[in-house]
């Protein structure tokens, strides 16, 4: 007897010990350095589908899809900025360096964000002035490596992000390798072409949640208090880290769960540290609440949005938006079944490609290489973002309606029901057919 | 002083006792681009304020009689910032051009990221001075503290005095000259000789900075090993 890929029926293949561990292990043995890749967490963890939502019926009415409004409009940066960010829907396209991507890549998320009136943000690396020009809203990211920091940027932009941790990373720094410091990457950056290129791990001129209130309140000053100032945390203690950041003046905190995407780090890092994005949006809602800042300090989520089921039920645990990343580059070509034989050749399968951090994309999005990058049309990748933000926007529309809902926002925790213990424990809604929610006492 | 009095010498003064901090940063940024308005400003009372004349654009001189907080000057662009007193963490942090320059000393990250411009501490430094510094030019007229110049890329830092632990640590392509002792080296830094060209600049910088009682000649060069900027399994002790 045989299974479908010849192999006799007495052959066990262990669970501890199966193909992937073997290969990596051989791979550490052969190199000698551990394994840095792009994508976010693969392995399984509770998330969002784990959760149902409560469709109406008798007890509650729906809105009649098509025909009654839904609106999708939010509001970021309310507290203490003169211009706060105005977004039609509320998805937003997470920060990706210019470095980690290429120039069209970038560009591309400009205009797709921009063609259905959402913002997107810079990276590890800098603004560049495609990507400024083709995004009528920009988030300007305040990293700790601070490349190509530059204050007629920081005026230039529509928010500004504190970057404090990212969900792939939680307490990591970056890495780009030196395959992707191009000539201009180099410059951005102020650093010899070719290097591997670390980042900090921690700001250079800040330590702690009360220096951290100084450093805002010097951005403040700086941009004239007008930029709404954005806190982005990787998911780890997300409680406390909500409420520091709240406490140290942030108008939004952006909440990156584990399987947020990254350009290059560790896999060990990427699948062991941190806690999944479903946990940290109640973790979130919870510590908002409790200061009384729930919607006055709007909170952006991100870490593994796909679909508009994704997005309604992270609206619903409380999230004001969500952010995307690896759905993004996915939805301009990435990992694309029509590069087959590209993929073949470097060693991986269209789907399995997380190389991001190589720069031979054959995609042309996570490269520095000018042919790479050629085959990549910003402009169709750009409709692309925006179809996929539309097609997003409806699904979540859609769900909020059949809960009755004539704004996303209005979804709530009580539309929302688990499929398991651990998603019930986790986003703190009761067990389908039950009112069991563990590690709570029971209000009913 | 008066705003008559004032006028007559051509300075501006600004009483933060009296007027708010939001209120002088925004009357500076209103001189960006060339705009009409004073030059020369003097800024009293600043009491250990944050954030004071931050994120300034403008060809204009901010003299400040007291210490300051956080921050100050950050982000400096073309404008000429005296501070006649102490200064705290961050001092022109991100600094990308003019001067900025303390009478007394600076705490933590001096100079932090700067791109471009001089900033000159004639007391001492602390920790972190010049961290992850990107084409500024320092100038400590005393000693540093330990792990400064940490990640320093581009720019030069001149410690006429002594430098705590781990100096220049994961350093890049800056480079730092220190006339005193340095208590260790960080990773991948390393003394390298003191050549003409050397000299040439770092008296050019001492003379930019206006210290005039100290040789080129005393100082010691230390810069990158380069041995850390590609991965390499033989360094995994350094990671």
């Amino acid at each position: 007897m045989a299974d479908g890929n010849g192999r006799p029926w007495n052959l066990r293949e262990s669970y501890l010990f199966d193909r992937p561990v073997i290969a990596e292990i051989q791979r550490a043995a052969r190199e000698g350095i551990y394994d840095i890749r792009g994508f976010g967490a693969k392995r399984k963890v509770p998330h969002f589908d784990d959760l149902l939502l409560l469709g109406a019926s008798v007890s509650r009415y729906p809105l009649e899809g098509y025909r009654e409004r839904c609106d999708t409009d939010v509001v970021l940066g309310t507290r203490h900025a003169k211009k706060p960010l105005h977004l039609k829907i509320p998805i937003t396209i997470a920060g990706m360096s210019f470095g980690a991507l290429s120039a069209p890549a970038k560009e591309a998320l400009g205009r797709g964000a921009t063609e259905v009136g959402t913002s997107t943000t810079t990276g590890d690396g800098g603004m560049t002035p495609e990507e400024r020009e083709h995004s009528a809203l920009l988030v300007y990211q305040l990293l700790p490596s601070r490349y190509g920091m530059n204050p007629d940027d920081l005026r230039k932009a529509d928010a500004i992000e504190v970057v404090v941790g990212q969900g792939a990373k939680p307490g990591g720094g970056g890495m780009l390798l030196g395959h992707k410091i191009s000539d201009r990457v180099a410059a951005m950056r102020d650093l010899p072409k070719g290097i591997d290129q670390r980042s900090a791990s921690r700001h250079p001129d800040w330590t702690g949640p009360d220096d951290l209130e100084i450093k805002i309140g010097e951005l403040r000053e700086i941009t004239d208090w007008q930029k709404p100032i954005f806190v982005k945390v990787g998911a780890t203690r997300t409680y406390y880290d909500v409420q520091l950041a709240v406490k140290a003046g942030a108008d939004v905190i952006v909440v990156d769960g584990m399987q947020g995407g990254t350009a290059a780090t560790q896999d060990v890092f990427i699948e062991h540290v941190g806690i999944p994005t479903l946990p940290a949006v109640r973790l979130a809602v919870d510590a908002l609440t409790e200061l009384d800042m729930h919607r006055k300090v709007q909170l952006v989520v991100s870490g593994g949005i796909r679909t508009g089921a994704d997005v309604a039920k992270a609206l619903a645990l409380g999230a004001d938006a969500v952010s995307i990343g690896t759905a993004a580059l996915v939805a301009m070509g990435d990992n694309s079944p029509e590069y087959e034989r590209e993929y073949a050749k470097i060693g991986s399968a269209a789907g399995y490609y997380d190389d991001w951090q190589a720069g031979r994309d054959p995609v042309g999005i996570s490269t520095q290489d000018d042919e790479l990058a050629a085959r990549f049309d910003p402009k169709l990748g750009g409709r692309r973002i925006a179809n996929y933000l539309r097609v997003l926007t409806l699904e979540t529309q859609t769900l909020a309606r059949a809960c009755g809902k004539s704004h996303v926002l209005n979804l709530e925790p009580e539309d929302l029901v688990a499929l398991t213990i651990e998603a019930a424990a986790m986003a703190r809604v009761p067990l389908a057919g039950t009112d069991w929610i563990p590690g709570t006492t029971n209000p009913l | 002083m008066t705003a008559g009095a004032a006028e007559a010498t051509a300075v501006e003064v600004v009483d933060l006792a009296t007027t708010p901090l939001r209120e002088l940063n925004q009357r500076l940024h209103d001189l960006a681009g060339g705009a009409e308005g004073p030059r020369r400003w003097r800024v009293v009372n600043p009491n250990g304020a944050h954030a004071v004349a931050c994120g300034l654009d403008a060809e204009v001189e901010v003299e400040i009689e007291g210490h300051v907080g956080y921050y100050c000057a950050g982000m400096n662009q073309h404008a000429t910032v005296r501070v006649h007193g102490n200064a705290g963490p961050g001092l022109a942090e991100n600094i990308m051009s003019g001067r900025v320059i303390v009478d007394g000393s600076a705490s933590q990250y001096a100079g932090a990221t700067g791109r471009g411009g001089l900033v000159v501490v004639n007391g001492d430094a602390s920790s972190r001075c010049g961290i992850s510094m990107k084409g500024v030019d320092i100038v400590v007229r005393g000693s540093v503290g330990h792990m400064s110049a940490f990640m320093a890329q581009r720019g030069r830092l001149v410690v006429c005095g002594d430098a705590g632990d781990a100096l220049g640590d994961s350093l890049y392509e800056a480079r730092l000259y220190v006339r005193g002792a340095v208590a260790s080296l960080g990773a991948d830094c390393v003394e390298k000789p003191l050549r003409d060209e050397h000299a040439a600049e770092l008296a050019d910088l001492l003379a930019q900075a206006g210290v005039e009682d100290v040789r080129p000649g005393e100082f010691r060069r230390y810069g990158s090993a380069r041995r850390l900027y590609t991965f390499k399994v033989d360094n995994a002790a350094a990671y």
